[in-house]
C-alpha cells in the first residue's frame, strides 16, 4: 500500500524535528529512512505509526488521509527498536495478541490463532521457541519474534525503527539479507529507519536521506551513491576526499587529473576508489608520499599526505582491489602520483 | 615440590584476606547488640506488651471487650473507611501515575510534587484543613447544614481525610516502576490493534500488578490506622463517629485497660499481616 506524507512538521518545544516532510513512497518497496542521530527519522516513523501526531500536514495511506485515525485502527506493523516485546507473555502469546485483541466480530477462532501464530514462528525459523519468555531469547531471537509479531496482524504497512540497532555485528549481516528476502516474499510496503548507510545501501530498494528535519534527497541506493545532490549526502554516504581547491594545490589537482571545467562549487569530493595510484621515483615531482594503508577485507585504502601541504590538505585516501595493491608494491615513505578519475563539485 | 607450595600460598591468601575484611570481634559484638537491642526494646517490647495487657484479665475477658457494641461500631465503621478510601485511591494512584509518565503537559511537576503533600503536611493539620472547609464556621459549612449535609463529625468526613492522608501511596508506588518500565510495549499493542483499555488490562496492569498490591497494602494499612487527621473531625462519638485507633484512646483515658489493649491488639494483627504480605510482594516483585 502506497503512503504519501504532505506537508509534515513536528516541533519539540523550541526544537523542530522535522520541517514540510514530503515523501512519496510506492506500494511495495522497502524504503530506508536513513540519516544521522536525532535528523527526525524515528520522529517521522512514529507520525506514520500513529505514535506521534504531527504539527501540521497529513499522511495519506492509499491516498485515504488517516492522520486523525488512531494508531490501533491504521493497520500499520511497528517493529521497535528495543522489540517492546511484551515480557509477561510467552512468545506464542506475543505473536497471538494482535489476532485476540481484535473485536470479538472480526476475531478469528483461537484454533486458527494458533495456526497463524505457529505458522509465523516457522516463518521467521523459531517455531521451537513459542514456549519461551522474551528475557530468555537472544537478541537476534527477539527481533524475529517482534517481526513476527507485528506480521501478525497482516499488516499493509511494516514500520522498522532501527531493526539491526542493538544487535551484534555478525547476526546483523546475516538479518539484513534475511529482511530483503523476507521482504521480496511478502511484498508488504516497508519502512525502516537506520543510521548506517552501509545498512540503507545493502537491505532497501530505496533510500531517503534526512538530515536536521528535511529531505536531503530521495532515490535509489545507485542514484544517491553516484549522484549525490548535495555535499551532506556525498560526505554522508560513503567515504569521500574533501579537497578545498583554492586551499590546495591547484596546479598539482589539474596534473592529477581533476577536471576543472565548469566548476559548480569550491569543494570537489573525490571518492577513494575514484583515485588511481601510480609508483614514482624518489625524484619525481609528484608532490604526494604514502603514509600509511589499511586492510578493508576486500580492498586496501591507502593514505597519502603532502608534505608542501602541511595542516591544510590533510591525508588523501584512495582504496584499490588487494590484487592492485600487491603490484604496485608500495611501501611506506614511497613517493606517488594519484589520478583523480571523476570528482563531484560543491560549494 | 610446586604443588604443595602454591597451595599453601593459596591458603595464605584466602586466610589474610579474611583477616583484612573482617571487624574485630569486640566490634561486630557491639555493633550487633545495638541493633537487636533496639528493635527488642523499641519493637518487641511495644508489641508483646500490648498482647501481655491485652490478656491481663484472661481470655475471656478480652473477648468480652471486642465484642463489646462500641468496639464493634468502632471497628465497622473502620473497615468501611478503609473499604471506601482504598478503592479511591488505588484508581487516583493509577490515573496520576499514568499521567505523569505517559504524558508531557504543563503543571506536571507541580502535580508530582503536590502528591507528596500529605505525606509532608502533619496529619493534625490535614484534619484542621478539612474543619475549615466544611465545619460549620467553614467555607462550605453554611451551604452544606442548609441542605442537610452532614460531613463534618460524620463517616463522610473521616472518609475524606483519610483519603486524603493516603493519597500518595499508590501513586508513589507506580511512578518510579511505570517510568523505568517506559511505554514501548503499551505502544507495540496500539500498533497491534488493541484499544486503550485493552492495552490497560492486557499490558499495563499485569505489568505493575506486584507494585499496585503493594501500594494498595501500605495505603490500606494507613487507612486503618490513622489517628491525627481522623481524630481532628470525629467528634468522638462513641460507637458512632470513633475508629478503632480513637476508640484505644477513648477506652484508656476511661482506665480500660483491657478494651484499649484487645482494640490495640487488632490493630497490631493487622500491621503483622501488613508485614507478612508485604515481605512476600517484595519477594514476588523481584
Amino acid at each position: 500500500m502506497s503512503i504519501r506524507l504532505i506537508d509534515i512538521s513536528k516541533n519539540f518545544g523550541q526544537f523542530a524535528a522535522l520541517h514540510n516532510i514530503n515523501l512519496d513512497i510506492p506500494a511495495g518497496e522497502l524504503v530506508a529512512l536513513l540519516g544521522p542521530s536525532g535528523c527526525g527519522k524515528t520522529t517521522l516513523l512514529r507520525i506514520i505509526a500513529g505514535l506521534e501526531t504531527p504539527d501540521q500536514g497529513r499522511v495519506l495511506l492509499k491516498d485515504e488521509d488517516i492522520t486523525g485515525q488512531h494508531a490501533s485502527r491504521r493497520g500499520i506493523g511497528f517493529v521497535f527498536q528495543h522489540y517492546a516485546l511484551f515480557r509477561h507473555m510467552t512468545v506464542f502469546d506475543n505473536i497471538a495478541f494482535g489476532l485476540r485483541v481484535k473485536p470479538r466480530r472480526e476475531r478469528p477462532a483461537e484454533t486458527e490463532i494458533t495456526k497463524k501464530a505457529h505458522a509465523l514462528l516457522e516463518l521467521v525459523q523459531l517455531d521451537w521457541l513459542a514456549d519461551r519468555f522474551p528475557d530468555q531469547l537472544s537478541g537476534g531471537q527477539r527481533q524475529r519474534i517482534a517481526l513476527a509479531r507485528a506480521l501478525a496482524v497482516a499488516p499493509e504497512v511494516l514500520l522498522l525503527d532501527e531493526p539491526f540497532g542493538a544487535l551484534d555485528a555478525s547476526v546483523r549481516k546475516d538479518l539484513r539479507l534475511w529482511l530483503r528476502n523476507l521482504h521480496q516474499e511478502l511484498n508488504v510496503t516497508s519502512i525502516f529507519v537506520t543510521h548506517d548507510q552501509e545498512e540503507a545501501m545493502e537491505v532497501a530498494s530505496q533510500v531517503v536521506v534526512l538530515n536536521q528535519g528535511r529531505i536531503e534527497q530521495q532515490g535509489s541506493p545507485d542514484a544517491i551513491y553516484d549522484n549525490p545532490v548535495n555535499a551532506f549526502v556525498s560526505k554522508f554516504i560513503g567515504q569521500t576526499n574533501i579537497l578545498h581547491v583554492e586551499q590546495n594545490d591547484a596546479a598539482w589537482l589539474k596534473s592529477a587529473g581533476l577536471v576543472f571545467e565548469n566548476p559548480q562549487g569550491i569543494y570537489a569530493h573525490v571518492r577513494p576508489h575514484d583515485i588511481d595510484i601510480e609508483k614514482m621515483s624518489a625524484t619525481s615531482a609528484s608532490p604526494l608520499i604514502l603514509k600509511d594503508w589499511q586492510h578493508l577485507g576486500s580492498s586496501i585504502r591507502i593514505e597519502l599526505v603532502n608534505p608542501q601541504l602541511e595542516g591544510s590538505g590533510g591525508s588523501l585516501y584512495a582504496e584499490m582491489s588487494n590484487r592492485r595493491f600487491k603490484q604496485l608494491n608500495l611501501n611506506r615513505g614511497d613517493r606517488v602520483a594519484a589520478h583523480i578519475r571523476q570528482a563531484h563539485w560543491f560549494d | 615440590m610446586q604443588a604443595p607450595s602454591s597451595t599453601a600460598g593459596n591458603a595464605i591468601v584466602r586466610i589474610g584476606n579474611r583477616q583484612a575484611l573482617r571487624d574485630p570481634l569486640w566490634l561486630r559484638c557491639a555493633l550487633i547488640g545495638v541493633a537487636v537491642g533496639f528493635i527488642v526494646l523499641f519493637l518487641c517490647l511495644p508489641l508483646g506488651l500490648v498482647l501481655y495487657q491485652a490478656f491481663a484479665k484472661g481470655w475471656q475477658a478480652y473477648f468480652q471487650a471486642l465484642s463489646e457494641p462500641d468496639t464493634v461500631a468502632a471497628l465497622r465503621l473502620t473497615l468501611i473507611v478503609a473499604l471506601a478510601t482504598v478503592p479511591l485511591n488505588t484508581i487516583f494512584g493509577i490515573a496520576a501515575a499514568w499521567a505523569i509518565t505517559r504524558f508531557e503537559f504543563p503543571g506536571k511537576s507541580l502535580l508530582t510534587t503536590l502528591i507528596d503533600l500529605p505525606f509532608s503536611v502533619s496529619p493534625v493539620i490535614s484534619g484542621l484543613i478539612f474543619v475549615l472547609l466544611f465545619g460549620s464556621q467553614g467555607w462550605f459549612g453554611p451551604w452544606l447544614s442548609a441542605h442537610q449535609i452532614k460531613i463534618m463529625f460524620a463517616t463522610p468526613g473521616i472518609i475524606l481525610v483519610t483519603v486524603f492522608v493516603t493519597f500518595p501511596f499508590v501513586a508513589r508506588e507506580l511512578i518510579p516502576l511505570m517510568q523505568e518500565m517506559g511505554n514501548e510495549e503499551e505502544e507495540a499493542a496500539l500498533s497491534l490493534g488493541a484499544g486503550g483499555w485493552k492495552t490497560f488490562f492486557l499490558i499495563t496492569l499485569p505489568n505493575i500488578k506486584w507494585a499496585l498490591l503493594y501500594g494498595v497494602l501500605l495505603c490500606n494499612a494507613r487507612a486503618m490506622g490513622e489517628f491525627g487527621a481522623v481524630s481532628v473531625v470525629s467528634g468522638h462519638i462513641r460507637g458512632l463517629t470513633d475508629t478503632l485507633p480513637l476508640h484505644v484512646e477513648v477506652s484508656y483515658n476511661d482506665y480500660d485497660a483491657v478494651g484499649a489493649f484487645a482494640s490495640a491488639s487488632i490493630l497490631a494483627g493487622l500491621a503483622v499481616v501488613t508485614l507478612v504480605l508485604k515481605s512476600f510482594l517484595e519477594w514476588k516483585a523481584r
